[in-house]
């Protein structure tokens, strides 16, 4: 049971129109460590995200989720699984007409049967957790500032305690304090809670300093998988390039 | 299937040993309260009392935050309370979502006929700002027109020809529609009313009349600002939502040279010429139902509206309309920049340009229609 890996991806292949984005690729998440998915700007590693989340349809292959083939689900079973799993999209995507603690009781209020003393002081938790000050929790989103709303979409996505947590560039736009930042809070939530964290990033130091494990898409598939001592042998221009070019050097360097 | 989350109860010594067990999870929310409150119930007949989470299958956040809520509130009571068998992944956990007390929000309890007079008071000043931010952005507009007409290379030529089209001849399949159905309703009542004092012909004066001063341009105004109106609205609160507007400031070019105007301009040019179509459609509306309905000859029926109307009836409609095309874009324009950053916000300004509009552009009608009556022109 536990070797079943939490996601397993076969032959997936996605496009749009003539463009095929996706061509039979093979990925898999373990249980309980944290992925780093890598690729360049536009080779699709929002479209794969999207596509386990269901919000893009593939035209050949198979998601497993938790050993669950996700397209032989009847409906009220996927909506049981969109309860195992909590996203952080790039812009956070937080109900912009919703204060934060509203935000945070959106998956609350629909799934559970709770009090609304225990929905705030679960709110407030998650709000503690992710290293909000509190008077944030009565704030609207368009009053936050842009790490803010990250934390504030992080607790929204962790509000039903996910058991996978799919971060879309998380660190993207946040100062390298704040990234690092991030990172920890990512990596303490994950043992805390005992997550699977499938994080789409471009930021070196995440993949350094966090991930149990790197895969890098490139020319439509997955081209390595693997830890990083692994991914740093592999041959792929594109994954040299990445992992050797003058970015990765100067961090080098510094460290 | 998830086990419920209950305990056993096990007395060693003086210490009141609680045995959790099942699941303590989210999954079982219902339960879960339920069994925290039954805790908390028993352990207050105790002094001493562990709490032994050896036993339990799963726990997460949730339940951690009610098993140590427990705890604190029995500590609070100055009852002896700590944990026994805590495993060590659960450890972490329960550090993590510790307890501490959420400060409950202070409801404001006001008197209500205070809150009355406030919401009173603040409305009759919001419709203060709003005439008052009208007149500045009006003279704004003005100012913008006054710098293209001293510099005609300022004006922006081609939007204002792309919002022409948009404008004018995308709305023009419903303007029309509308115009002609209505010049038939009006037909079709005056000759029933008329027919009864064998006065049937003078319908056509009612037409010719009606349609030309008032219906034409009313009709073709209200459904501009339905649907042209609301989306300036709509356009300009997206842009301000996603910074475009202050992108432009930034760049030195100003939001009302760039987007106003030429909305504003397309407006005061189309809406003329949707007017002098909307009064063919309307004519022609009442001339076929006066052919069908009332046997009146189209050659009798141009006859009565040759005698009946003026160039100053025709004229009458057609001045009004560059005036509500400018009411129209103002408050559009308006309402539009006032957007704030929520997706309800623009929900609101939209809807509040649509109805401000459409009653702006009734009374400035009830205006004219009053000078008119007093030139009589």
């Amino acid at each position: 049971m536990t070797d079943t890996p939490a996601i397993r991806v076969r032959g997936i292949t996605v496009g749009f129109g003539e463009k095929i984005i996706l061509d039979h690729l093979d990925l898999d998440v373990k249980r309980g460590e944290v992925l780093g998915f890598v690729g360049g700007s536009g080779t699709g590693k929002s479209v794969l995200t999207r596509t386990i989340l269901g919000l893009v349809h593939q035209r050949e292959g198979s998601i497993e989720v938790f050993g669950q083939d996700l397209a032989a689900l009847k409906p009220d079973e996927h909506r049981a699984m969109e309860r195992r799993w909590g996203v952080l999209f790039q812009h956070g995507a937080l109900f912009s007409g919703l204060t934060v603690r509203q935000n945070i009781q959106v998956p609350m209020r629909e799934y559970l049967h709770l009090s609304q003393e225990l929905m705030d002081e679960l709110a407030m938790l998650k709000i503690r957790m992710v290293g909000l000050p509190a008077d944030a929790a009565e704030k609207f989103p368009s009053e936050l500032s842009g790490g803010m709303i990250k934390r504030a979409a992080l607790a929204r996505a962790l509000a039903l305690d996910p058991e996978i947590l799919f971060l879309d560039e998380p660190t993207s736009g946040l100062d390298p304090i704040g990234a690092a930042e991030f990172d920890t809070l990512i990596r303490t939530l994950q043992k805390t809670l005992g997550l699977t964290v499938y994080m789409v990033t471009h930021d070196l130091d995440s993949l350094y300093s966090i991930c149990d494990r790197i895969a890098a898409l490139a020319d439509r598939k997955i081209v390595a998988a693997g830890t990083l001592e692994e991914i740093l042998q592999v041959r792929h221009p594109w994954v040299q390039s990445y992992f050797h070019g003058a970015r990765a050097k100067a961090r080098g360097a510094s460290s | 299937m998830a086990r419920e989350p209950g305990f056993s109860e096990k007395l060693v010594g003086e210490r009141l040993h609680l045995v959790l067990s099942g699941e303590w999870t989210l999954a079982v929310s219902a339960q879960l309260e339920a069994a925290s409150r039954k805790l908390l119930a028993s352990a207050h007949r105790a002094l001493k009392v562990t709490l032994d989470l050896e036993h339990i299958e799963r726990i997460d956040t949730a339940g951690a935050w009610l098993v140590d809520r427990v705890r604190a509130d029995l500590v609070a009571h100055g009852i002896d309370a700590d944990y026994g068998g805590a495993r060590a992944d659960f450890t972490l956990l329960l550090t993590e979502s510790r307890y501490e007390p959420v400060p409950q929000p202070v409801a404001r309890h006001g008197n209500l006929f205070v809150d009355l007079l406030a919401d009173i008071g603040e409305t009759i000043v919001g419709i203060a700002r709003n005439l008052l931010g009208g007149m500045t952005f009006l003279g704004k507009v003005v100012h913008a027109l006054v710098r293209v007409i001293l510099n005609p290379a300022r004006l922006r030529g081609t939007s204002v020809v792309f919002h022409v089209e948009a404008f004018a001849f995308r709305s023009l399949p419903i303007i029309v529609l509308i115009n002609f159905l209505v010049g038939c309703i009006v037909a079709q009542q005056s000759i029933f009313q008329l027919q009864k004092f064998g006065a049937a012909t003078f319908s056509v004066d009612l037409i010719g009349i009606l349609t030309l001063r008032e219906l034409a341009v009313l009709l073709t105004s209200i459904m501009i600002a339905g649907r042209s109106g609301s989306a300036i609205t709509a356009e300009l609160g997206s842009m301000k939502m996603r910074e475009e507007i202050d992108a432009l400031r930034v760049m030195g070019m100003s939001p009302i040279d760039v987007l106003v105007m030429p909305r504003i301009l397309a407006l005061v040019i189309s809406l003329p010429l949707l007017t002098f179509l909307a009064d063919l459609a309307g004519i022609l509306g009442g001339m076929v139902v006066a052919l069908t309905y009332g046997d009146i000859s189209p050659e009798v029926f141009f006859a009565r509206l040759q005698s009946a109307i003026a160039l100053n009836t025709f004229l009458v409609g057609l001045i009004k309309a560059p005036f509500m095309a400018t009411v129209i874009g103002i408050i559009a324009a308006m309402e539009g920049l006032a957007t704030q950053g929520s997706a309800e916000s623009l929900g609101r300004q939209v809807t509040a340009s649509v109805v401000k509009s459409i009653f702006m552009v009734i009374v400035v009608d009830g205006i004219f229609a009053m000078f008119f009556a007093a030139i009589k022109y």
